[in-house]
């Protein structure tokens, strides 16, 4: 015991010496070359991973779960200046006319490539609708290694790309107008250390038929291609709501990242990831029609985030391959660029806020760094892409992996040459969940910075203080089924009802066009954001209360904390076929915090909830 | 070793034995992450086989192979007998493949007792065949393998609880460098389609007239 409390006053004292160290860096305006002189930075340009530089990289938490202390594996990155190259926005993939190599089939394409020998595709199972929903727009997409600078003070970056962007190019897609994207692995034999040639890329959470949905175990090969039919419908459109679907399922936001089974943290840590847009009749991208949200693309910023180590020595993107419980980065990444700045017009912006993960849960904060106490409010649209019935104002916002906020900032209140940060609040020290410690404004991760410019411009959009309507949340029926689920930890391995993930193994059959309620239980000391691929859910109650306002919409993602009781509404609509639920921290996920449930006409019934709910 | 049962799973690895899996690739540029890689991951310090054989751990257990490696030791009465008779099926599901280009090893949680001797008894107890090597060494390299190959327990507390050690198995392929972990008390099949995914994609020599058999490939 002696021994211990000895070890924690030692890391107790390293962290305030971090702490020391960084502010004195920071106040002495200390050049290259002095740190250079002082020994704390290498030729090449890299800070000397001094002990004690960057507490937070290195230290994790100590048994009573709430401190930031205990043995962590990851050195701190090489310094970099924050807010010296602007925040990059995606590019918009572009459709073809016409697939390169054999055209598209229903059936999967089989046949041996001479050139490989592999089959074609690698897909296995036919299209269950595309005859149904005949594509009318053909996308390609490449799967392959760029050179991708990160920041000036870091060398270029071997990623792995679509289509040479890190992240990848945005889609733009439309209900009612359903396509068919060819997906080719055409990624490097050499991995430079992590990541598998190996990929399944899902759609996150479109109302995608199983074959195209990016299942984990559905991979294809270095060579090959997969067919991926996105037929762009809502959901209900052969059941509750014929034949066009509930407009009250509409998604706005989603996201497509790779989900290869054991290796989806390294490939998407690797850069496996981008937007997928879906516009309709109400939310259109032009300010001046439907729902008047901010015009698409000038005003409507997608921005996905992503914590991220890189090698002191090496400067290169690292990955800790022993980590069971959760990576945290202690660079910022935002569009793949570390701490960019973003310059805005003194008017309303719709920002689509992603948290790519790995693992990291955030609070954002609008900080001003020149009145830290003043408290910058703004708008939540949306919650995992689905518009909520009314804007909901907060001065902050929690996001956990993979969830989605759409969120309306108005910058016309400020003066030209405001500055804005965003800023990451939130005390977390590993991968077990955050501390819920709020740090004080300008003490948290400062991700983005916003400059406020002057440029004369016009704002068509609707103001969210006169309470603009949206969707309503389509009405809760009888549930054919509930069942009950429990997300815990045994010998350091992650299970779901103390079972594992394998591919093989379907766990239940859920029957296609039936409700069914699902409670999930979070374990002792650890929090993972749950995602439920294929239909939205509705929260009916946390901890046997009311969802806060924002929970109170349709989401794919909900978090589950510290011995969390939830309880989610669901209807599974109009496909057949596999799909997962899985643990988001990418990290739990790999280790099998997954499981496999299948759709089909028929259903399985012999499990039953506690009686605890309503 | 004549198989009565598992046709399939055997021509699977027939086939996949023919690849060439756990060759490292002439292809790729050499940026050094291999070395890196070891010298994070892979200590190269010297064991003793359950056999007495002294070896080191990158040189001789690690380098250019498909590797499977948890932690256990004898006395355990845990999880330990129950994923060491797991992963005995994985063992005679991947038949000769074990020893050739498959290699599993058991590290013993518990040096100071877990002798080779001791080491020797639990493997010829537990019926395992050979190619699945049992290790003991110094404490201290024990110790720092079990913490650079990612089997300590962030909670301090439970860490030091023998009773509560990580029941995950490390597999790999060291030159594609495809590091990952599967629980050892997940089911066997499921483990070793885990494992043979190491082997890179199964590719089919065309043949003239013949349609081929399509696989799932997996890599």
């Amino acid at each position: 015991m002696a021994n211990i409390s000895k070890r924690n006053r030692r890391r107790e004292k390293e962290i305030l010496d971090a702490a020391k160290n960084r502010r004195e860096i920071i106040a002495a305006r200390l050049s290259r070359r002095d740190l250079m002189k002082m020994g704390l930075l290498t030729s090449a340009g890299y800070l000397i991973p001094k002990r004690g530089l960057s507490a937070r990289a290195q230290y994790s938490r100590d048994g009573s779960g709430r401190g930031c202390f205990g043995g962590f594996n990851t050195p701190p990155s090489p310094l970099t200046n924050p807010f010296v190259e602007p925040m990059p926005i995606m590019p918009i993939h572009q459709p073809v006319t016409q697939f390169s190599g054999p055209p598209p089939t229903v059936n999967p394409n089989t046949a041996i490539n001479p050139a490989t020998g592999l089959p074609f595709e690698g897909r296995t199972r036919p299209h269950q609708a595309l005859s149904q929903f005949p594509a009318q727009k053909l996308y390609e997409v490449h799967q392959r290694e760029a050179l991708v600078s990160v920041h000036p003070q870091l060398p270029t970056q071997r990623l792995w790309s679509f289509n040479g962007n890190v992240p990848g190019p945005t889609y733009v897609a439309h209900y009612g107008e359903p396509i068919l994207v060819r997906n080719y692995n055409d990624l490097p034999s050499n991995n430079g250390g992590f990541g598998i040639q190996s990929v399944s890329t899902h759609l996150h959470n479109g109302h995608t038929p199983s074959e195209s949905d990016g299942f984990p175990c559905d991979f294809f090969a270095v060579g090959q291609y997969y067919d991926q039919h996105y037929p762009n419908v809502l959901a209900g459109f052969s059941s509750t709501n014929p034949p066009n679907g509930d407009i009250r399922e509409a998604l706005s936001t989603l996201w497509y990242h790779d989900h290869r089974v054991d290796f989806t943290a390294q490939n998407v840590y690797k850069g496996l990831a981008g937007f997928y847009l879906l516009f309709n009749e109400f939310d259109t991208g032009n300010e001046a029609t439907g729902f008047r949200l901010p015009q698409f693309p000038d005003f409507d910023i997608q921005m996905i985030f992503g914590d991220r180590n890189f090698d002191p020595q090496t400067g290169l993107l690292a990955f800790d391959l022993a980590n069971r419980d959760g990576i945290l980065g202690d660079k910022f990444l935002v569009n793949g660029k570390i701490q960019p700045f973003f310059q805005v017009k003194r008017r309303r912006y719709r920002f689509r806020w992603l948290n790519g993960g790995p693992s990291r849960f955030y609070q954002f904060f609008l900080t001003n760094p020149n009145n830290l106490s003043q408290v910058n409010r703004f708008w939540v649209i949306s919650n995992d892409g689905n518009l909520l019935p009314n804007p909901v104002q907060v001065s902050s916002l929690r996001i956990a992996v993979a969830e989605r906020m759409d969120v309306i900032v108005d910058f016309s209140a400020f003066p030209a040459g405001t500055i804005l940060r965003l800023e990451n609040r939130l005390q977390q020290c590993d991968g077990a969940g955050p501390t819920d410690n709020i740090l004080s404004a300008g003490q948290g991760d400062q991700v983005l910075e916003f400059r406020v410019v002057s440029d004369p411009v016009t704002d068509g959009s609707v103001d969210p203080a006169t309470n603009p309507h949206f969707y309503d949340v389509p009405p809760r029926t009888t549930v054919n089924q509930c069942r009950q689920f429990k997300f815990d930890r045994r010998n350091g391995q992650w299970v779901i009802n103390d079972k594992f993930f394998d591919c093989n193994e379907v766990r239940f059959r859920v029957k296609r066009n039936t409700a069914e309620q699902w409670n999930l239980e979070g374990g002792f000391d650890w929090q993972h954001p749950v995602h439920i691929h294929f239909e939205e859910f509705q929260i009916i109650s946390r901890n046997r209360n009311t969802p806060t306002a924002i929970e109170r919409g349709r989401k794919d993602v909900v978090r589950l904390g510290e011995n969390d009781d939830v309880e989610l509404f669901f209807r599974f609509r109009d496909f057949v076929g596999r799909y997962p639920m899985h643990c988001h921290n990418t990290i739990h996920e790999d280790h099998a915090m997954m499981l496999r449930f299948d759709i089909d006409d028929t259903g399985n019934s012999n499990e039953s909830c506690d009686s605890h709910h309503h | 070793m004549a198989r009565k049962s598992r046709r399939n799973m055997l021509a699977m690895l027939t086939a996949a034995a023919t690849t060439g899996g756990g060759v490292a690739q002439a292809s790729g540029s050499d940026d050094g992450s291999r070395q890196k890689t070891q010298a994070h991951y892979f200590p190269n310090v010297e064991l003793m086989t359950h056999e007495g054989e002294k070896v080191r751990f990158y040189d001789d257990l690690i380098k250019d192979k498909i590797v499977v490696i948890n932690f256990m030791y004898a006395e355990c009465q845990g999880i330990c007998p129950g994923i060491t008779a797991n992963l005995r099926k994985v063992q005679k599901l991947l038949g000769d493949r074990v020893g050739r280009d498959i290699f599993m090893y058991s590290i013993t949680l518990m040096p100071e007792k877990d002798d080779p001797e001791a080491l020797n008894h639990y493997v010829k107890m537990h019926g395992i065949k050979a190619g699945w090597k049992f290790l003991t060494g110094k404490p201290a390299d024990i110790e720092t393998l079990r913490r650079k190959l990612g089997f300590s327990n962030s909670n301090p507390k439970l860490d030091k609880d023998r009773n509560n050690h990580i029941g995950m198995v490390r597999y790999g392929n060291e030159a594609r460098q495809w590091w990952a972990m599967c629980p050892g008390q997940a089911n066997a099949a499921w483990i070793v389609e885990s494992i043979l995914w190491m082997d890179g994609p199964k590719r089919i020599q065309p043949q003239n007239g013949t349609q081929s058999k399509s696989e799932k490939s997996a890599g």
